[in-house]
């Protein structure tokens, strides 16, 4: 049951999108929500579009995979759809009812904004469907690296991220062996109380932070066995290389900002 | 460095140690005074029952433990200088009971790579180091697999390939096979042995299992922080009386040779494969 839960789904690839360097894909999420976020008119909002169904596109990540991930989504949307809709007040009358007025201004509101959302986190899934947890936390590295000059420990950041990816299946699996032997003992984890329930999780977390303890415990000798000393002095395998798809995305990633702003200014 | 030789790897003189008690309590004496050397090139397997000090050995070989009293040197040089931790840790490897706990990455390549990288490699070098290693513990074909989804015999072979990739001189393995099936245990035993013969690494193994004892080339028993046999496997095993009186047994082969001779059977004791043992019962059976 509790294998279905995967972190930051990562779905293996040779498409173009997959190819880029992660640096590449972090910053052109980054201006990809900037100009979402500047976007204020149909055409631009269509232009945002275009540009996000091309990069699902070459991604060739299944569409349905995407819509599966928007699924939690769903309340919020409608909460900020319904919020949207009757506290606008602006344009033509288009229904009014008992206390309720929605006008064309706050209909065009609450579409505008729930598409803000929707292609915001399409497009932040698609980072992480296209690039696996180890390319990130290495594409995060190197574009930190800068702050380690204000002390902030950029390499010990991104080996903790790795690590815990590393061990989230692992302890996955062992809170699965736990529950079951729990319940082989009698536990019972889906009747009772809400408080009840929270009470018979104790004895879950209690075995599994021990046993999270020595693991890390065993594996920090393990690292030390391995010559490990933090960042100082270390090299890595895999080194990030800007290819031209990278500096191709760069470009395309200024020419929507530079749109965008400059479809604000002209007031479309 | 009495009687240093340049051929033992690793040289123990006169160790004491005794793990420090908590608060008040006093300490917990493992060794008082142990003596071992062990040659370049060998491989050597390191018999006794739970809590006899075989773990608390190991650690000894690279640092993770320093001795309270007494030597141990690597390659000539005292553990306990901490100028040349990384040295000894780079000549030494060591590989664990649990790999779940060892390994550090999300994808095979990448963990085999860590101790390589932490040596400060260039990239093109830890490439080949990580492909040759992969090679030989014949995991290659899965260097772009996440670890959970490998068996336990496979991890613990990455585990290993991570260990070789730093190319030490010798490695030492602590029960590596004790959460391993028999399937498991085959795959990293014939691995272990293969890298000690082709590649002439040093074989530490730590193990409670006789029959994997059986296939290294000196066998080292220890009881309680001693030395209590040390010879080749038909040598150690064939003081069946000794094992036993420490909790030990010899392979089911010899065991079954020495029960025989209890009967009035008059069979040597060093018939450690069952074919060897066939023989001489047909021989013994026939005369």
């Amino acid at each position: 049951m509790l294998k279905d839960i995967t972190l930051g789904q990562y779905f293996p690839g040779k498409s173009v999108i997959h190819r880029l360097d992660p640096r590449t894909k972090l910053v052109m999420l980054v201006v990809y929500i900037v100009a979402l976020f500047l976007a204020d008119s149909w055409v631009s909002y269509g232009l945002m579009f275009l540009f996000l169904v091309s990069v699902i596109g070459l991604s060739t990540i299944p569409p349905k995979a995407i819509a599966r991930g928007m699924k939690p989504l769903v309340v919020i949307l409608i909460f900020t759809g319904v919020l949207n809709l009757f506290f606008t007040q602006d344009g033509t009358v288009l229904l009014h009812f008992w206390i309720f007025t929605i006008t064309t201004g706050g209909l065009s509101r609450a579409v505008m904004m729930m598409s803000r959302i929707l292609m915001l986190i399409t497009g932040t899934f698609l980072l992480t469907y296209t690039t696996s947890p180890i390319a990130l936390t290495d594409g995060l590295e190197s574009l930190m690296k800068p702050l380690k000059k204000i002390g902030v420990p950029v390499h010990e950041l991104s080996m903790m991220m790795c690590i815990a990816l590393r061990f989230i299946p692992t302890l996955i699996e062992e809170t699965d062996k736990i529950m079951s032997a729990q319940k082989a003992r009698g536990a019972d984890f889906e009747t009772g109380s809400l408080m009840e329930r929270a009470k018979a999780l104790i004895p879950i977390l209690v075995p599994l932070f021990i046993s999270a303890f020595r693991r890390a415990d065993e594996l920090a000798t393990a690292m030390e066995c391995r010559c490990y000393q933090g960042g100082e002095g270390r090299t890595k395998m895999k080194l990030l290389h800007y290819h031209r798809e990278d500096f191709l995305s760069y470009g395309v990633g200024a020419a929507l900002v530079v749109v965008v702003i400059g479809l604000k200014t002209v007031g479309l | 460095m009495e009687g240093f030789n340049l051929s033992d790897i690793i040289s123990v003189e006169h160790l004491a140690y005794t793990y420090p008690g908590v608060e008040d309590t006093p300490g917990v004496p493992v060794f008082e005074d142990m003596n071992l050397k062990i040659q370049e090139g060998s491989f050597v397997a390191v018999l006794g029952t739970n809590g006899c000090g075989k773990s608390t050995l190991a650690k000894h070989f690279n640092s993770i433990l320093l001795p309270t009293g007494g030597k141990v040197y690597v390659c000539g040089i005292d553990t306990a200088n901490e100028d040349r931790i990384m040295t000894v840790r780079h000549n030494v490897g060591m590989v664990f009971q649990n790999p779940d706990n060892q390994i550090v990455a999300n994808v095979v390549e990448e963990d085999v790579a860590f101790g390589p990288e932490n040596l400060g490699v260039s990239s093109p070098e830890i490439r080949r180091r990580v492909d040759t290693a992969l090679k030989q513990v014949g995991m290659y074909e899965y260097r772009e697999h996440a670890p959970h989804l490998l068996s336990g015999g496979q991890k613990q072979r990455v585990a290993i390939a991570g260990i070789i990739a730093m190319e030490p001189k010798c490695i030492v393995l602590d029960e590596p096979t004790a959460m391993l099936d028999p399937r498991g245990r085959r795959e990293v035993i014939d691995t272990v042995s293969r890298l000690n013969r082709e590649k002439g690494i040093t074989v530490v193994l730590i193990t409670h299992h006789m029959d994997e004892a059986a296939r290294a080339d000196r066998v080292v028993v220890l009881d309680k922080g001693k030395v209590a046999a040390d010879g080749t496997p038909r040598e150690v095993f064939s003081q069946v009386e000794l094992l036993h009186s420490i909790g030990l047994a010899s392979p089911e082969t010899v065991e079954l040779c020495w029960e025989l001779n209890r009967q009035g059977f008059d069979l040597s004791l060093d018939a450690l494969e069952p074919e060897e043992c066939a023989q001489a019962l047909y021989n013994a059976v026939k005369a």
